[in-house]
């Protein structure tokens, strides 16, 4: 028998408590997790499971934003009401990712914290310093069709393999986490990291820190939004680029635009400065190719994933073009929109 | 009984064994507990090439639970000689024997399989097994592997290219129209949804049952006996469901000799269960390259045709597929030829997977067929009926019937083919380009000899059973269905029995020969108890049929009755009663005879399709979907419309997924298969699949088979991969010759 501890949380505290120490592991929805257990991957020598935290709903906060529990499911999140009605782009990215038996079990923080889809990382006969640092990377050189094309490192190649995590990067979410030092708040954009020379390291959370839920600030991206994920098939893939854009029209006149890309980068793939090329700007493809051309600038592809680089500036192109026009993509018709 | 719902041959009734397989009742492989069982793990292999140095077993040992390890070092003997190890396809070469010696031949391999008392305590030590390897230098890269391609020396079972007929070269060189291009399908890995597992019991008194995901349980049977040193009369087969097969349960694999090996170390009963993880690393469809050579006039008359195929197999056995003749069979042309190679490389050798060779080189071939068409500037759909050969062109017999311009009739009226316009990028909807293209399948109508019994017990149940296998088919209801028909009887009085190797002879269940062959065989038992009732009924009481023949009287709604009489006749349970037996039983075989012998030389055997596709192409973007698929197939009589329409769905979708998605990606440096489990392995979701239509055509063939059945296995998937690559160039105007046409292919065009 694989032996390890398994204890129930039935507070943070002793959530802390348990899950102190570089052997022990939240578990919540286990969709994951599990998988790399059951691969060799993951070898835990504690499971503390937070199911029965109070980390499940949603609650409005003071300024507007809405505050989701880490606990509640993919599937609860993207059907809560108030999701439907004021962030139709992250209910739509959670629609666009697994499927209704993972979105049902698969919890918010878990998704956040899931690991990549690397070939490389999933099979422990082969060589992986995101799994064993120091054992070199696999996919350079090896089969990387899926890899990054962007902020990767001569260590990893990997990407973040969420839908929820691009639209939450482009609505600047906020990361509430608690952790033996106290709570904090994480930006988005400084939640998930790139991989340098440490790409074991998915994100910035501190040994023994849980995540207990994400915040949505208020902002309006009803009107212009969309969630575009190309793949290679029209469901239950992981991303080979995907693109979300949540974006505010006055005037005929682009007054904010966040574009964030998945499939492409170790993390969600924002740069502001994208951004602010068409701020002010009428939606043209001109001007949408020059903020796509802005957020690719540096791409470089691994040789099978060199594709990519042209996908996403059509794809980028594209979506804005959706965002723009009011007619976000569908994740239930499959014709691009 | 009157009105008695009508069950028999042509009916669309659904599958008997319906109600156990969604309830769970079906118990399949791995799902038999029988008492005082161990748990096997198979540890894999890291490297692909090279021999075992050391196994550190300390570990895993010590983990409570833990019965045994075995490896190449304490295994038990075995058979000496190849021929031992022979299955029913008996590929040349010498078979891969598990746990042999230190030798490794390809990533995955099994190389040590840990028993304990459960699961998880053996899948934790199976991951503590710590083997050291003294690597070799190897290559999986199929590109590369073509510098070592040759044609294997002839033996039975192999596949030679043809006679050429006329001069292929030199009316290349003088054609009007000509195409040369190069053809490629990647390697795919066939995956049913069960993964493959054996379970044996262990009797103790030198028996063994063995529960086994396969689609012959007679052939591993003989193959456990021969080479693991049992009396065949001791060991028994059952494989009474089996979670789909395509292929890959054809020959025993791995985990069967890991079971009875370990079933005799320990001499107890024994589980092994591959992972999906596992599943890549044996049973796959050989990556292929297909050189073709095309001649026409300008009226798109072909004059030469010649191909020149490669398919991969494995260092130790040349697993050879037939490749180059299906498009020399199936079109007109005065001069063809053709050339195969094979070429090894370190992977377990390739294997037939769902219409082995034609899935291959009929699609391709047809790809390269619309290509020519748009060069003579004919419809593709004309192109092939210019074409259309009215006998098999390369062996020069007539059909025993090809209904093929059928449909390509039928096919069109139903898609509306007429509506189509010629030019590609023509056709528009939205953002998307709309394209529609066709292509021809073909696949052979074979037929085995097979036996099956019926026993029909006093209280009128008929039970027939044959040791075939129903790998989701619907094996169990065309029996019925059979059985219904020949002593007219319901299905709730008839009882199916198949997969079991005490039962009736029967071969491995492949090639589409299994409803033909099995369904004869049962039909034969049913008519020889028949016969028997016959006979019993001379002696009931007021003698009702009196001078008349058997061939005077007919099997009506559980009666006996005389022919065109208005009287329902006698209840089989009557004339059972007079009888005074319990049963009547009778087991009879169905062999092509002589006159069946004598046909298959004179005549081919094959079953036709034509598959129109429509395809919606995003523009900008490269998004493929695949909106609408009719298949019209020419496959002689349709035994069960419902089942035989699923069957031919399964191809298409099978099709759509080689056409778009699937693709086993080799890290060459490793050797190794990477993207093995259904996340990255990709076949089509439901989202994938839009509509799809089957028609089946009129074609009457008393010839072919007995009950003129052709079967359906196979020839939905031919050809679908190549009237979507079709309907692709339609839409796009991009000409995709590799397969999976995937977005970068299609991006990559654009440059």
């Amino acid at each position: 028998m694989n032996r390890f501890d398994y204890a129930r949380a039935g507070s943070l505290a002793e959530a802390l408590r348990d899950g102190a120490g570089d052997d022990a592991r939240y578990l919540a929805g286990g969709t994951n997790l599990i998988d790399l257990m059951k691969e060799n991957v993951e070898r835990p020598l504690r499971i503390v499971d937070i199911n029965r935290l109070d980390l499940h709903g949603a609650t409005e906060l003071d300024d507007g934003g809405l505050r989701l529990g880490a606990l509640m499911t993919n599937a609860e999140t993207a059907y809560h009401p108030q999701v439907e009605q004021r962030f139709p782009l992250l209910a739509s990215a959670i629609l666009a990712g697994a499927s209704p038996q993972l979105r049902n079990a698969a919890t918010n923080g878990g998704n956040l914290n899931q690991r990549t889809r690397c070939y490389y990382f999933y099979d422990t006969a082969t060589p992986c310093n995101k799994r064993d640092p120091g054992t070199g990377c696999g996919a350079i050189g090896g089969v990387n069709r899926i890899h990054a094309i962007l902020g990767a490192s001569p260590s990893c190649i990997a990407t973040h393999p969420s839908d929820m995590c691009i639209a939450l990067a482009a609505l600047g979410a906020q990361v509430q986490v608690t952790g033996p030092e106290g709570d904090r708040t994480i930006a988005f954009a400084d939640y998930h990291r790139l991989p340098g020379d440490e790409p074991w390291r998915d994100n910035t959370l501190r040994a023994g820190e849980l995540v207990t839920g994400i915040d949505l600030p208020p902002d309006d991206f009803t009107s212009h939004y969309t969630y575009l994920k190309l793949r290679d098939r029209l469901s239950y893939a992981f991303a080979l680029v995907s693109v979300a854009v949540a974006m505010k029209l006055e005037d005929g006149r682009i007054a904010d635009a966040r574009i964030a890309l998945g499939g492409v980068a170790h993390k969600p793939w924002r740069r502001v400065e994208a951004e602010d090329t068409i701020r002010n700007q009428a939606p043209s493809t001109q001007a949408f190719e020059t903020a796509a051309s802005a957020l690719l600038a540096g791409a470089i592809g691994q040789g099978e994933n060199d594709f990519k680089v042209a996908l996403a500036r059509k794809a980028v192109v594209r979506a804005l073009g959706q965002a723009a026009a009011g007619t976000p993509q569908s994740q239930i018709d499959k014709r691009v929109a | 009984m009157g009105n008695q719902m009508k069950v028999g041959i042509g009916t669309a009734i659904s599958r008997v064994d319906g109600r156990e397989k969604v309830t769970g009742a079906a118990r399949y492989a791995a799902e038999y507990v029988v008492p005082d069982m161990l748990y096997g793990v198979i540890v894999s292999s890291a490297i692909a090439k090279g021999s075992i140095t050391a196994i550190d077993e300390d570990a895993a040992r010590s983990v409570p639970g833990i019965v045994e390890i075995l490896s190449h070092k304490n295994r038990p003997g075995e058979a000496w000689f190849d021929r031992s190890y022979k299955d029913e396809l008996n590929i040349p070469g010498t078979p891969f024997k598990a746990l042999h010696d230190s030798t490794i031949l390809f990533s995955g391999q099994p190389v040590a399989v840990v028993l304990g008392k459960t699961f998880e305590a053996a899948r934790y030590a199976a991951s503590l097994v710590a083997i050291t390897y003294q690597e070799e230098a190897h290559n999986i890269d199929f590109a590369v592997s073509l510098a070592e391609k040759f044609l294997p020396k002839k033996k039975r079972n192999t596949y030679h290219p043809p006679k050429t007929r006329g001069e292929p070269d030199k009316a290349f060189d003088a054609a009007a129209l000509q195409l040369h291009e190069e053809y490629h399908l990647a390697t795919e890995h066939h995956n049913p949804m069960e993964m493959h597992a054996s379970t044996v019991e262990w009797h103790g008194d030198g028996r063994i049952t063995v529960y086994d995901k396969t689609q012959g349980s007679q052939g591993v049977q003989a193959y456990i006996a021969s080479g693991f040193g049992f009396s065949k009369k001791d060991v028994r087969v059952v494989n009474a469901y089996v979670g789909g097969g395509f292929g890959s349960g054809l020959r025993p694999q791995y985990q069967t000799q890991l079971a009875v090996l370990a079933a005799k170390k320990t001499k107890r009963s024994v589980r092994v269960v591959m992972t999906r993880q596992q599943m890549f690393t044996h049973a796959h469809r050989p990556e292929c390259t297909y050189s073709i050579k095309l001649g026409a006039e300008t009226t798109g008359m072909f004059t030469s045709i010649y191909g020149d195929a490669t398919t991969s197999t494995s260092r130790f056995e040349n697993n050879m597929e037939d490749i180059v003749t299906w498009g020399m069979m199936n079109y007109a042309s005065p001069n063809a030829g053709g050339e195969y190679t094979v070429a090894p490389r370190d992977t377990y050798t390739s294997a037939d997977m769902r219409a082995p060779g034609a899935a291959t080189g009929m699609t391709l071939f047809e790809i390269a067929v619309d290509e020519m068409a748009y060069k003579a500037k004919v419809d593709p759909l004309e192109f092939r009926t210019i074409n259309y050969s009215e006998i098999d062109a390369m062996n020069e017999l007539p059909f025993t019937s090809k209904a093929l311009r059928e449909a390509y009739r039928e096919g069109a009226k139903a898609f509306g083919w007429s509506r189509r316009t010629p030019e590609p990028r023509s056709m528009t909807d939205g953002r998307e380009l709309v394209g529609w293209g066709v292509a021809t399948g073909m696949w052979d109508a074979q037929f085995s000899k097979t036996s099956a019994s019926a026993k029909l017990s006093a209280n009128g149940h008929l039970e027939v059973a044959c040791a075939t296998s129903d790998i989701g088919t619907g094996t169990y209801t065309v029996m019925t269905q059979v059985a219904a028909d020949t002593l007219g009887l319901s299905i709730t009085q008839i009882t199916a029995k198949l997969g079991d190797s005490d039962l009736p002879t029967a071969p491995v269940e492949g090639g589409s020969w299994g409803a033909a062959s099995s369904g004869a065989a049962v039909q034969l038992a049913c008519q020889a108890v028949g016969k028997k009732l016959f006979k019993a009924a001379k002696g009931l009481e007021g003698d009702p049929f009196g001078a008349a023949n058997f061939d005077d009287v007919e099997f009506v709604d559980g009666h006996m009755k005389l022919k065109g009489s208005d009287v329902a006749g006698v209840p089989l349970t009557t004339i059972m009663r007079s009888s005074g037996e319990n049963s009547i039983e009778a087991e009879e075989t169905a062999s092509s005879g002589i006159s069946g012998m004598i046909s298959m030389m004179k005549k081919a055997r094959n079953t036709h399709s034509a598959v129109f596709v429509e395809v919606k192409v995003d523009e900008d973007l490269n998004v493929v979907r695949v909106t609408r698929v009719v298949n019209a197939v020419a496959a002689g009589r349709i035994i069960n419309p419902k089942t035989a329409r699923s069957q031919i769905l399964g191809g298409v979708v099978m099709g759509i997924g080689m056409a778009l998605h699937e693709e086993t990606f080799a890290d060459v440096k490793l050797g190794r298969w990477m993207n093995h489990d259904y996340a990255e392995y990709h076949v089509p979701a439901n989202a994938d699949i839009y509509d799809i239509e089957v028609l089946f055509v009129d074609e009457p063939d008393p010839e072919v088979t007995p009950l003129g059945v052709k079967g359906l296995g196979e020839i939905g998937i031919v050809g679908t991969a190549a009237a979507v690559a079709n309907a692709i160039y339609h839409a796009t105007g991009k000409r995709v010759r590799s397969l999976p046409i995937t977005i970068d292919k299609l991006l990559e065009l654009e440059k």
